[in-house]
């Protein structure tokens, strides 16, 4: 009796957040509306026996899932005015599918049954001795252990493809990041970085290594009548 | 109140399902809110699976809850990073700039 109303309530509550995900006027409040969905659905499925799923889909939806929602959502600089346009517009059309679905439905819902061989069709019969992790784990490492091993792949193929989505190479922008050219840095010999000068300091003559101004930089910097010539061609790409 | 048996999942489910899809026609300038409402409907297919493997007390329905959680779980991600370059080459999330391309 208490599980009955503990249902009710919480698919009231997933019902209704569902609702407000998808009128929210905020992107972020649909998002936390979603995760309010999420833990309303993983109590369902406490309800319904499915524990570890329950725990799974709190873990995964709401610890991943939709914190990575909440980072797009913040990340992009939407216009939350523009993106309730054509709401009116849409609103007859959606509401039309939406009743011919429902109808279907609840027609559905309203005629079947279970057809009487199922029972003895079943490919897992639960085991009333055993906790429901330990038997989705017996059953995922046998029976299903290439299902498992290919939803690995998929998550593997999905992080791949985000992050090369996503990767911006910088190196050519002004404002991007240096990186360390090791070869460059190995091959650097001391013949073509310093020079050797001769200071003269009252009365004798101090030979000291200075470091030589490079071609390209120093054109920069100092913009000697030597160096007008050559470098104004060269220094004009970077 | 009724005990809650098969079909008060099926018609939590039912309900989750329709406004999933109501919210992808609903959210035409927003592709976010449109991938929540894919969210949502998985999550209904998902409820589906749980419902029918404790009516049946068959296993294997909750398994592949679990294979379509990873099939979602790598959707958002794709789904996300797609909308990321999306805004950063036209600086909106509208759906129907989107049509640029006219494939």
């Amino acid at each position: 009796m208490i599980a009955d109303a503990a249902f009710y309530v919480f698919a009231a509550i997933l019902i209704a957040s569902a609702a407000m995900v998808v009128s929210a006027r905020n992107p972020v409040h649909a998002v936390l509306f979603l995760i309010l969905a999420f833990f309303n659905a993983a109590a369902l499925f406490l309800l319904a026996g499915a524990e570890f799923l329950a725990m799974i889909l709190v873990i995964v939806y709401v610890g991943a899932v939709a914190v990575l929602f909440l980072f797009v959502v913040m990340m992009l600089d939407i216009d939350f005015t523009k993106a309730r346009e054509g709401f009116q517009r849409y609103a007859p059309i959606g509401a039309a599918v939406g009743a011919v679905l429902m109808i279907e439905l609840f027609a559905v819902l309203g005629g079947w049954k279970i057809a009487p061989g199922a029972l003895a069709l079943r490919f897992a019969p639960m085991d009333a001795k055993m906790h429901n992790t330990a038997q989705l784990g017996s059953l995922i490492y046998t029976d299903y252990i290439f299902l498992f091993q290919m939803a690995g792949l998929v998550l593997l193929v999905a992080m791949i493809g985000a992050i090369v989505l996503t990767l911006r190479d910088r190196s050519s922008s002004p404002l991007g990041s240096r990186h360390q050219n090791i070869a460059a840095q190995v091959a650097r010999r001391k013949e073509d970085t310093l020079v050797m000068m001769e200071v003269p300091t009252g009365g004798r003559t101090l030979a000291t290594l200075y470091p030589k101004v490079p071609e390209t930089v120093g054109a920069d910097a100092h913009h000697d009548a030597h160096h007008d010539a050559h470098s104004h061609d060269t220094h004009g790409g970077h | 109140m009724m005990s809650v048996g098969l079909d008060q999942y099926l018609t939590v489910s039912a309900l989750l399902l329709l406004l999933g899809i109501f919210g992808i026609f609903m959210n035409r300038k927003n592709v976010i809110v449109i991938l929540m409402s894919v969210e949502l409907i998985l999550l209904a297919v998902n409820l589906n699976f749980v419902a029918f493997s404790a009516a049946l007390s068959d296993l294997a329905g909750q398994v592949f809850t679990m294979f379509v959680l990873t099939v979602a779980a790598a959707e958002a991600a794709i789904g996300l990073a797609i909308v990321v370059i999306y805004f950063r080459n036209r600086g909106s999330i509208e759906v129907e700039d989107v049509t640029m391309m006219k494939g």
